[in-house]
């Protein structure tokens, strides 16, 4: 193979791992501490597209605009996610499994209706601000500044939640709860209110996600489930509740589908299917996950 | 006791035979309407087989619909096979399809097998919309025609009518059986079934086939009836729809995803005349279901006939 | 050992940093009545679990009527003829008592896979009268989970000897019982085994209870055997005396 177009293959694949990392972070931490699989993670990053081409259109497609919009997307899908646990999912945590997937699965046919309702059915794009246009020469062309900014601000993410989980007093409490939630809950800490926050957090990474994905993918109905179901698999590979895995899983989902399109075409995800049924048979708890949890 | 027995064989035989004279009394488009809830009706239970029996949610039968349906139109139109071959092809193609995607499915518990199979699902429409050479991709396949017989209104009713009760029959067969018992058993609790010697995945695999192989018939009714397929008949809206069939009439009674099924399409043929966001409905109807009657119908109407029998009891 | 019905040679099992067993060799004769003591987290359960083929050993053979089954799948040592309850009774509560039952006699019958005749047709004599024997037979339509706890018990006991088993492996099978009830269950224990020729391997917290009936005592503490004999010597043993007057909440009669 050519290297150009390796390398050129393998930064793309950063990028789309970058992204499914933020958004696989936030599914893993909730199923991690609330024990909740949220079908409508998928619903949620679409949500964040199409809330970045209204905020982009609102705050003007410069830096400041972009930074705004930004904020402005983490922060709404930040609200819905902890409006989501408060209003609908905590009524279902004793519950069934069966429940709680029949809940977020409703939620999916909702928020998508909501989505038509709001935006209508013709595709929404966004450009790329100024300040990351342009490209970066790599040998054999050249690799765009905005995919750049993207890889780089998944590692920031992932940087920034380890060293909150691992440093910082709230994601000590999020590992307690994690390990062993009726403990905790002795001890006196506000467990209704973590997990809450928790469901903010996810919600949190969920919109970073999607306003940063917002310029290289159009929002157009029915990613929701083609992403909830790639961020799943990452989840499965990596291994529920595990961050680390989830990015070791990001990259090579990422990878594996930059790599496939060139040998298939239109069948790369078939390489991701393959994988993931390597991992179900050899380990199906995930590379990184705690076996007998599911 | 024994008069609400022979009550209720009166009832199915009326049942029966309202159903056999219905062609007699009624105009072409409930008929018609009456021949798809039978085939829904057939979907939906024998999805239920994984779901309420086997405490499996699938979030992809629509896949093994589609290949029914699939098989049955690319056989006849690009292949030219005669109609009953194709038809009996059908659940064969199913049962393969799903024998492989099961293999790895069953192997997870709870959630994970529900993504799994909301993968595979995806992952068959993905093959139909892109395999254009095989299936046309998204223009799909018209003009599948059933034999004369079948072809009218009548016919087709009569067709899917007997089929559909053939297979309800069996579908009955299964649950009574020891395979039903101890699907049952696995459902409650499946660590245990493994300690009274039962190979679980194995037994996982069956139901997941016949539960699958159901739908597939299922498809394979449609296909004629209908007379084109398209890549949506795989898309996972299709497989919540029978999610949704199965929970609204209550997956805990055997008929009751069949009146789930009847009621969906009621509300279908009712409410997209006004309103393009069905599915917006559905997933309120859903989230109430949810939150206030998991029982579903069915569950519903137990829990108001239980009342009116404590009600009635003497103080 | 000749005449052991199970030979264990050498297991050892760890979870993560923890070793749960260290090398540990057992051997049960067949007819015993044969308790496996220790304090908490001495490795009793991991034994059991070792053993029913939950999981592999680490390390080490398990052998079982001259068969190897070490890594076996539950299923299959089960149908080998071990059987066994849990700590927490695990039954199946949505079904009714004689269900739950059925559905493990039918297993052994070899029917789990029949499709196409009525499961009612099938070993529900046989059910009927594991039912009467655990002292259910009233109880037969009800469901499971409104069962009391030693009922339950009791049940679970029921679906274990449904599978006809020549080893039967007790899990603290009187836990949460009444002394009554422990006495009445121990002494059905007993006389299945006389009558029906199984060996029992059980664990225990209750001293009375495990002298009363053992013939045979292994003391597991930090996953190593550290005492194995009749059930006299294993009282009189000063090791094992201290072991347990070394933890707290113990007593030694």
């Amino acid at each position: 193979m050519d290297l150009s177009i390796a390398l050129n293959q393998c930064l793309s694949g950063l990028t789309r791992a970058g992204i499914l990392f933020m958004l696989a972070s936030g599914l893993t931490l909730i199923f991690g501490v609330a024990r909740v699989i949220n079908f409508a993670h998928g619903s949620l990053y679409m949500l964040a597209v199409y809330l970045s081409y209204t905020f982009l259109r609102l705050f003007g497609p410069g830096g400041v605009g972009f930074w705004l919009s930004l904020g402005a997307v983490a922060a709404s899908l930040a609200l819905i996610g902890g409006a989501l646990e408060t209003g609908l999912i905590r009524r279902v945590y004793g519950r069934d499994p069966l429940q709680q997937l029949l809940l977020t699965f409703a939620l999916v046919y909702i928020i998508g209706d909501v989505v038509k309702f709001v935006w209508g059915i013709t595709p929404k794009s966004v450009s790329r601000p100024p300040f990351l246009e342009g490209g970066i020469p790599v040998p054999g062309g050249s690799f765009p500044v905005y995919n750049v900014f993207v890889i780089a601000l998944a590692a920031a993410v992932g940087a920034g939640l380890w060293l909150m989980l691992a440093r910082s007093r709230l994601g000590w409490l999020i590992r307690a709860v994690a390990a062993d939630i009726e403990i905790t809950d002795a001890l006196g800490v506000n467990v209704p209110r973590l997990l809450t926050l928790v469901f903010m957090l996810g919600g949190l990474l969920v919109g970073v996600g999607g306003a940063a994905a917002a310029p290289l993918t159009a929002g157009a109905l029915g990613m929701d489930v083609e992403i909830v179901i790639l961020c799943f698999i990452v989840v499965i590979i990596g291994g529920a509740g595990s961050l680390l895995g989830a990015a070791v899983a990001a990259l090579l989902v990422g990878l594996l589908e930059s790599f496939g399109i060139l040998l298939l075409p239109q069948f790369a995800v078939v390489f991701i299917y393959a994988l993931m049924a390597g991992v179900m048979i050899v380990r199906p708890w995930g590379l990184f996950g705690v076996p007998g949890r599911s | 006791m024994n008069g609400s027995a022979s009550r209720c064989r009166r009832a199915w035989w009326l049942l029966a035979a309202v159903l056999a004279a219905l062609p007699l009394a009624a105009p072409g488009f409930h008929l018609r309407l009456a021949t798809e809830i039978a085939i829904m009706a057939l979907f939906a239970m024998g999805f239920n087989l994984l779901l309420g029996y086997g405490g499996m949610l699938s979030f992809g039968h629509a896949g093994y619909y589609a290949v029914g349906a699939y098989t049955v139109a690319i056989l006849t139109r690009k292949a030219g096979l005669p109609f009953a071959s194709a038809f009996l092809a059908a659940p064969a193609a199913t049962a393969l399809v799903a024998w492989v995607t099961g293999f790895f499915c069953v192997r997870l518990r709870g959630y994970y097998f529900s993504i799994l199979t909301l993968a595979f699902g995806q992952l068959i429409w993905g093959v139909i919309f892109k395999w254009t050479a095989l299936t046309n991709g998204d223009d799909g396949i018209v003009g599948i025609e059933a034999p004369a017989l079948l072809a009218s209104p009548a016919g087709a009713y009569y067709f899917t009518l007997l089929l559909t009760g053939a297979c309800v029959a069996l579908l009955w067969m299964i649950v009574q059986s020891p395979f039903g018992r101890t699907l049952l058993a696995i459902r409650e609790n499946t660590e245990r079934t493994q300690f009274i010697g039962v190979n679980v995945n194995r037994l996982r695999l069956c139901a997941f086939v016949l539960s699958a192989t159901f739908a597939g018939v299922a498809g394979a009714l449609f296909a004629p009836f209908d007379g084109s397929v398209f890549p949506s008949f795989a898309f996972w809206t299709r497989s919540g729809d029978v999610v949704m069939m199965a929970i609204l009439g209550g997956m805990h009674s055997f008929l009751g995803p069949a009146l789930g099924a009847a009621i969906m399409l009621f509300l279908d043929h009712t409410i997209t005349a006004y309103t393009e966001y069905w599915p917006f409905v559905l997933g309120t109807v859903l989230l109430c279901l949810v939150l206030f009657s998991p029982a579903g119908v069915t569950g519903l109407a137990r829990t108001v006939a239980a009342r009116r029998r404590a009600a009635d009891r003497p103080a | 050992m000749a005449g052991a019905l199970v030979d264990i040679a050498g297991l050892r099992k760890a979870f993560g940093g923890v070793q749960a067993l260290s090398r540990v060799d057992l051997a049960v004769r067949e007819g015993d009545v044969h308790a496996l003591i220790g304090p908490n987290g001495a490795g009793k359960s991991t034994f059991f679990n070792l053993l029913t083929g939950l999981f592999p050993p680490d390390a080490g053979r398990i052998v079982f009527e001259r068969r190897e089954i070490t890594a076996l799948p539950p299923h299959r040592i089960c149908r080998l003829g071990i059987a066994r309850s849990f700590q927490r009774a695990s039954i199946f509560p949505g079904l009714s008592a004689f269900e739950n039952i059925h559905v493990a006699a039918l297993a052994r019958a070899g029917a789990s896979f029949r499709l196409h005749v009525r499961a009612g047709g099938l070993a529900a004599g046989e059910a009927e009268e594991l039912l009467a024997t655990v002292g259910l037979g009233d109880r037969a339509g009800l469901p499971a989970d409104s069962l009391s706890h030693g009922d339950r018990k009791r049940l679970e006991l029921g679906i274990a000897l449904a599978n006809r088993p020549r080893l039967l492996l007790l899990d603290e099978p009187t836990a949460g019982m009444s002394p009554e009830e422990t006495k009445g269950t121990m002494a059905l224990v007993q006389r299945l085994a006389r009558e029906r020729g199984i060996t029992i391997l059980f664990t225990e917290h209750d001293m009375s209870v495990v002298f009363g009936i053992a013939q045979r005592v292994t003391v597991l503490h930090q996953g190593q055997i550290i005492a194995d004999g009749s059930a006299e010597a294993i009282r009189e043993n000063e090791q094992v005396q201290r072991v347990y007057l070394g933890e707290a909440g113990w007593f030694w009669e």
